[in-house]
């Protein structure tokens, strides 16, 4: 499967944008941690801004950034959502008040506490009518996420944006399931080569337990392994780069996704 | 797109334990329904329970996976001799080429709603039995199911509320076209838990009764629980009378967390979407399986958009007043229903529902009617305006 990248998002620990993240990614600049800034969307009107989960903030920033660099129109494009962690924040709400006496629960955390609630607010937020899914593979949930975005862009012979997002949980789930930082990424992928692709991703599953590409600066390495979403590290980095090559990505514990990425 | 086999099936739901039993519940327009006496839960309402999870226990080598969740998972894997046809088609294909696409709203939350009662009372922190990844997190129904039925293929749980195993159709159907896999096991599970029940109640939308799709006093959903699977293939080895996948329409309604659209205009896409995919017309269907979950708000809704497609003619109805809304397997169970009505001859009444709501304009059934099914559509709304429809049908 070959698909085109017209446009990326990415917010991170000192990750602050594509367009900054690429020089720290082509090693320009060096990587420095600090806490990943989610900046308050103006895709919502203020009434739902104020209801919206961080999670949800961070996927609607990273599909933001993706589509204005593509600059395609989002209410015309269908998404891929994919996040190993969900709704954490709204999860712990809950959960507290449902192991207290009273269990009031509050109607709004509850539809809230969806996988989807993301993909919701984007429809909402962009007036997409379009197919929208929201996935989940433990800790490859990226790359499950790449390939249902890449057999989509096939099957319809559309632009789909990919959207991986990971937040880390509060405590107590937080010492369950310790996620390293807050971490979005979102690609827009197309057909065909339009005037602003600027990578070719060439996509194969490949069974077998291959190395996965890791990131040759050690902050990058530990924030790859430490937050799902952050396994797009080494495919972004290429995209950055420009380089031609082949990117491993695992997918599961038996299989693995091969990128090609090249020029274009 | 291209027509794909579905060979085996299975279902698990408060109808009974497996396909038959299932079939037998619609033929006698039974239902699951009773009252809610689900773990601690106090809410007036009623349920669709699989009472046999209680005693249940995963296979021993998954034990870290136990949970109502995974329990019911494998209850309903047991069923139909659906893991015998899986191990056939990895004997086939090889188990790197079956891929799964699973779905669940919940997936194991109701262990952390349990580990969350045993917090320490000084720290707050969890017991140390609690298991994240094998129970709570989304794709735990995934690895467990890959597991338990030795498959090494591609796959993903889909979390998109109560369209997720719709949409599993969909994913599957990509897949194999793309080549990634020759087969895909589909389906999933979605068990009772108190963040849905509490959760739907503080919305106003659980009925205190068992609830009545369509109905003129409908007042709310009854949640269920229950899973169901399906083993698709490539279509050359379907034989005549076969049971395919005709085609999948998904859509968004970009409008409101968890009201539908009031003119239905998601459903409608999804819906002509699904027979633009099947290459089919809407006087091609011969039932409809509604999504009809007994709100006000959704049924008036849906009604609109298949009126608008389909006319006054179609014969449909819901079967949650029979299931319960199974939420994210909603999508599976009511696909099942679609093949037993093709196979049967069989448009199930609407159980519960007493009269039908002035309002609505199509071809509501209230009562079983026994005649030739080819070709069904069915229908899977869920939160976050996430929408499916499937077309199904039978080979010539």
């Amino acid at each position: 499967m070959r698909v085109f990248v017209e446009g990326v998002g990415l917010l991170g620990p000192g990750l602050r944008g594509w367009e900054a993240a690429r020089r720290v990614l082509t090693g320009e600049e060096p990587f420095c941690s600090a806490s990943t800034v989610i900046g308050a969307s103006d895709l919502l009107p203020p009434a739902e801004r104020r209801r919206t989960p961080v999670p949800v903030k961070l996927a609607l920033a990273v599909g933001q950034e993706a589509f204005e660099s593509a600059g395609r129109d989002a209410a015309a494009t269908a998404t891929v959502f994919t996040s190993s962690s969900g709704e954490g924040e709204t999860l712990h709400h809950m959960c507290e008040a449902l192991a207290s006496a009273e269990r009031e629960v509050s109607p709004t955390r509850f539809h809230n506490s969806v996988h989807n609630a993301a993909a919701g607010y984007w429809g909402i937020a962009t007036r997409s009518r379009e197919a929208s899914t929201s996935l989940c593979a433990y800790d490859t949930s990226f790359t499950a996420g790449l390939v249902e975005a890449a057999t989509q862009v096939a099957s319809w012979g559309k632009a789909v944006a990919l959207i991986a997002y990971d937040q880390p949980y509060p405590e107590p789930l937080h010492s369950a399931r310790p996620l390293l930082a807050s971490f979005g990424a979102a690609l827009v992928l197309a057909p065909h080569a339009t005037r602003r692709a600027s990578a070719t991703l060439e996509l194969a599953v490949l069974p077998g337990d291959e190395k996965p590409t890791g990131m040759s600066d050690s902050g990058l390495e530990k924030l790859r392994l430490g937050a799902p979403a952050a396994r797009a590290l080494p495919l972004l980095e290429a995209i950055a780069r420009k380089t031609q090559g082949d990117v491993v990505l695992d997918f599961l514990t038996e299989a693995r996704l091969r990128v090609t990425v090249s020029r274009c | 797109m291209q027509p794909l086999l579905i060979s085996q099936v299975s279902a698990v739901n408060s109808l009974g334990t497996g396909v038959e039993a299932m079939r037998r519940a619609l033929c006698e327009k039974r239902s699951g329904l009773t009252p809610c006496d689900f773990e601690t839960a106090r809410i007036d309402t009623y349920v669709g329970t699989v009472p046999a999870l209680d005693d249940l226990r995963v296979r021993p080598d998954l034990l870290d996976y136990d949970c109502r969740n995974n329990r019911l998972a494998q209850f309903c894997l047991e069923q139909d001799g659906f893991a015998g046809q899986v191990a056939a088609a990895r004997d086939r294909y090889g188990a790197g080429r079956i891929g799964f696409y699973l779905g669940t709203s919940t997936s194991g939350l109701h262990a952390t709603e349990l580990a969350y009662r045993r917090r320490d009372p000084e720290t707050g922190a969890l017991p140390a039995d609690y298991r994240y990844a094998e129970t709570q997190n989304a794709y735990s129904l995934g690895e467990f199911v890959r597991r338990y039925l030795g498959l090494t293929g591609p796959g993903f749980v889909i979390s998109s509320a109560c369209s997720s195993t719709a949409k599993a159709f969909g994913n599957a159907a990509r897949m194999i076209a793309a080549g990634i896999c020759d087969a895909a096991v589909v389906g999933g599970a979605d068990s009772l838990c108190l963040m849905t029940l509490y959760g739907f109640h503080s919305l106003g939308l659980t009925s205190p009764g068992p609830c009545r799709p369509f109905d003129a006093d409908r007042d709310g959903i009854s949640i269920g629980e229950g899973a169901g699977f399906a083993l698709i293939e490539k279509a050359d080895r379907a034989r005549s009378g076969a049971i395919l996948l005709l085609g999948v329409g998904e859509s968004s309604d970009a409008y409101h967390m968890s009201t539908p659209h009031p003119e239905g205009l998601g459903a409608r896409m999804a819906m002509e979407q699904a027979l633009d995919s099947a290459g089919l017309q809407p006087r091609d269907i011969d039932y409809i399986n509604l999504h009809g979950t007994a709100t006000k708000t959704n049924d008036a809704s849906e009604d609109k958009a298949v009126f608008e497609i389909f006319g006054p003619e179609t014969p449909c109805s819901s079967t949650k007043g029979a299931t319960g809304h199974l939420l994210g397997t909603a999508g599976i169970t009511e696909a099942i229903v679609s093949i037993l009505a093709i196979e049967c001859g069989l448009m199930p009444g609407s159980a519960n529902t007493r009269s039908v709501d002035p309002a609505m304009k199509s071809n509501y059934l209230l009562e079983n009617r026994q005649a030739k099914v080819t070709r069904v559509l069915t229908n899977s709304f869920g939160f976050g305006g996430s929408n499916c429809s499937l077309v199904l049908g039978v080979a010539q």
